[in-house]
């Protein structure tokens, strides 16, 4: 009777996942998609940790002054570049120029992923011990002041153009209203009329390693010909016993 | 009807319950096999896809000896010592393309496209195509298993793939050894997942490559690339074999001590050659906590000869916009 019953609840698994309403694919089925944590097609909290494997030379060490390969910089950038000055920085206590929205995925860093509400994710890095807000359902409140950390409006967005409905979801995140900052560690800029659009994915892998990759688009009318992609990659980690809060440096 | 009727009814209704229940595992194994086929309507993946190449790793040359983020191990260390790149030149290598894994590394355009089976539409394969010594790469969409471990190997490998939530995921074996791009070695048993995810007019291909012989950790690789209008070759071109300096049969290589170029990436970015000859630990951000007595940063940006070729410290107008 066991093996019976065993048998049924497969078959009754089996048959709940051909249906749309089940899994990801068919998380869409209704007309209007549930959004913040509730229409989570994954969730992302939790202990992140960045593996630094390309680009290395620009992200665990800070490159020579003047090196910009591979960013498209503009000449108004370029001149703006070629003066940084950190120690000016520091006087400013501009010390977190560099840990901004639109460059603080991308530093060799720790993420700690929550869910403040149903409708706010809150990012917290501890590479220069920042935090971003991540809000869904209604535009992000615009601050009195610009911040490192902008304003940042969260959909989880459609991969099929022409039916929303039936598709799969990512996490699309627009940041703006930041303070200008840098891309590098360098002085090569970003500025205040920037707008940063990030995709993260989720990922399983075969052996269970869970992964997030966060494509990160910066445009900028003034300091950038082009826009600016990279790609960051994160593991899950089990707990956060590694986390190591650091506080921003203007050289290191 | 007497209790042992009764039972019999019972028995066969249970018969029956069980037949159809294995009837729908069966079904519902064989829908889920076949429910990944066909690309998700909406994702499209043809056409011209053009590296950005704001990611660097070993773009354009660089350096001979620069293995900065990778998980080699102590048996890729003692590789990358005796390694000449003039291996490249040899007149049994010249036509031998770079493997599938050049993909999530490489500079080069991204042409894609699928087959179709004639009567029914259906995808047989997706295509990404060669270019120069790069190899096509098909991957098998109808569910054919992957060879033995003994079938030959190929630069191309063996890949299958299934979409997963509307994301292209690939699996590679029977790769022949060759090169991590034009750096680090990697053997015959490595595979290599990617994902081709698209986000607007941008395709994120996310690569994770295992190595149980020279990685002592995945090592994941990306590029970023966006959707062009124009057009780009579909396939590696023919090679010739010409004479580049290296005679048949021989096999340049350094002894141990002996590779010029060992210091090149210390002498110009000033980054201490522990962490230029990789391994593991120093793709994590704890490492930055060795590296920040050691590291001296130069005073300002300098190239070598290639680089400076390639663009080397970059600036305005060096990288191509892409053409939509």
């Amino acid at each position: 009777m066991k093996l019976l019953t065993g048998i049924v609840g497969a078959a009754a698994v089996v048959l709940m996942l051909q249906h749309p309403a089940y899994g990801q694919r068919g998380r869409g089925a209704a007309a209007t998609f549930p959004t913040g944590r509730p229409g989570a097609p994954f969730d992302p909290s939790g202990y992140w940790v960045s593996l630094i494997t390309n680009n290395w030379r620009f992200r665990m060490v800070p490159p020579a002054k003047g090196d910009y390969a591979g960013i498209p910089i503009s000449m108004a950038g370029k001149k703006t570049a070629d003066a940084w000055d950190p120690a000016q920085d520091e006087a400013a206590g501009n010390q977190c120029k560099h840990y901004g929205a639109a460059s603080i995925m991308y530093q060799p860093t720790r993420l700690h992923i929550t869910w403040q509400d149903d409708n706010t994710l809150r990012v917290d890095t501890d590479a220069g011990t920042q935090t971003r807000v991540f809000q869904f359902g209604k535009p992000a409140a615009v601050p009195v002041r610009r911040t490192w950390q902008g304003s940042s409006a969260a959909v989880w967005e459609a991969r099929r153009a022409n039916n929303p409905e039936a598709s799969a979801r990512y996490l699309k995140v627009t940041t703006t209203n930041m303070l200008a900052g840098y891309l590098r560690k360098n002085g090569v800029p970003y500025g205040e009329s920037a707008v940063l659009t990030e995709y993260f994915d989720l990922f399983q892998e075969r052996d269970g390693t869970t992964m997030m990759f966060v494509t990160a688009v910066v445009q900028d009318p003034v300091y950038l010909e082009q826009r600016y992609i990279v790609i960051s990659h994160f593991r899950k980690e089990p707990d956060g016993s590694k986390w190591d809060p650091t506080p921003c440096s203007a050289r290191w | 009807m007497g209790s042992h009727a009764v039972f019999g009814e019972m028995v066969n209704l249970m018969r029956t319950i069980c037949a159809a229940a294995i009837a729908i595992l069966i079904g519902g194994y064989v829908g889920l096999a076949q429910v990944n086929n066909e690309a998700p309507e909406g994702v499209e993946l043809t056409g011209n896809w053009v590296s950005r190449n704001n990611t660097e790793f070993n773009t354009n040359l660089h350096r001979a000896y620069d293995f900065l983020g990778m998980p080699l191990n102590d048996a890729a260390k003692a590789w990358a010592l005796s390694h000449s790149e003039e291996q490249a030149s040899e007149p049994e290598r010249q036509c031998a393309f770079y493997t599938s894994t050049y993909f999530p590394f490489g500079f080069a355009p991204l042409p894609m496209w699928k087959e179709t089976e004639l009567r029914t539409g259906s995808t047989v394969a997706w295509v990404v195509g060669g270019w120069l010594d790069v190899v096509t790469m098909v991957i098998w969409m109808d569910g054919r298993p992957h060879p033995s471990a003994y079938a030959p190997h190929s630069a191309a490998g063996f890949t299958t793939g299934v979409w997963e939530n509307d994301v292209l995921t690939t699996y590679t074996t029977h790769m022949i050894a060759n090169l991590l791009h034009r750096r680090g070695p990697h053997s015959d048993l490595a595979t290599m997942t990617l994902r081709f995810s698209r986000h607007a007019d941008i395709l994120s291909l996310t690569g994770r490559i295992d190595d149980p012989v020279y990685l002592s950790e995945p090592l994941y690789a990306s590029r970023e690339w966006q959707f062009s209008s124009v057009p780009v070759n579909r396939s590696a071109v023919p090679c010739n074999v010409a004479y580049e300096g290296v005679r048949e049969g021989t096999v340049p290589h350094y002894r141990p001590g002996q590779n010029p170029f060992v210091e090149e990436t210390t002498k110009l970015w000033g980054i201490p050659l522990e962490a230029v000859q990789g391994g593991a630990e120093t793709i994590y951000p704890e490492y930055r906590k060795k590296l920040r007595d050691k590291y001296v940063r130069p005073e300002k940006c300098v190239s070598n000869d290639v680089e400076l070729a390639a663009g080397g410290c970059g600036g305005p107008g060096r990288l191509q916009p892409v053409i939509n």
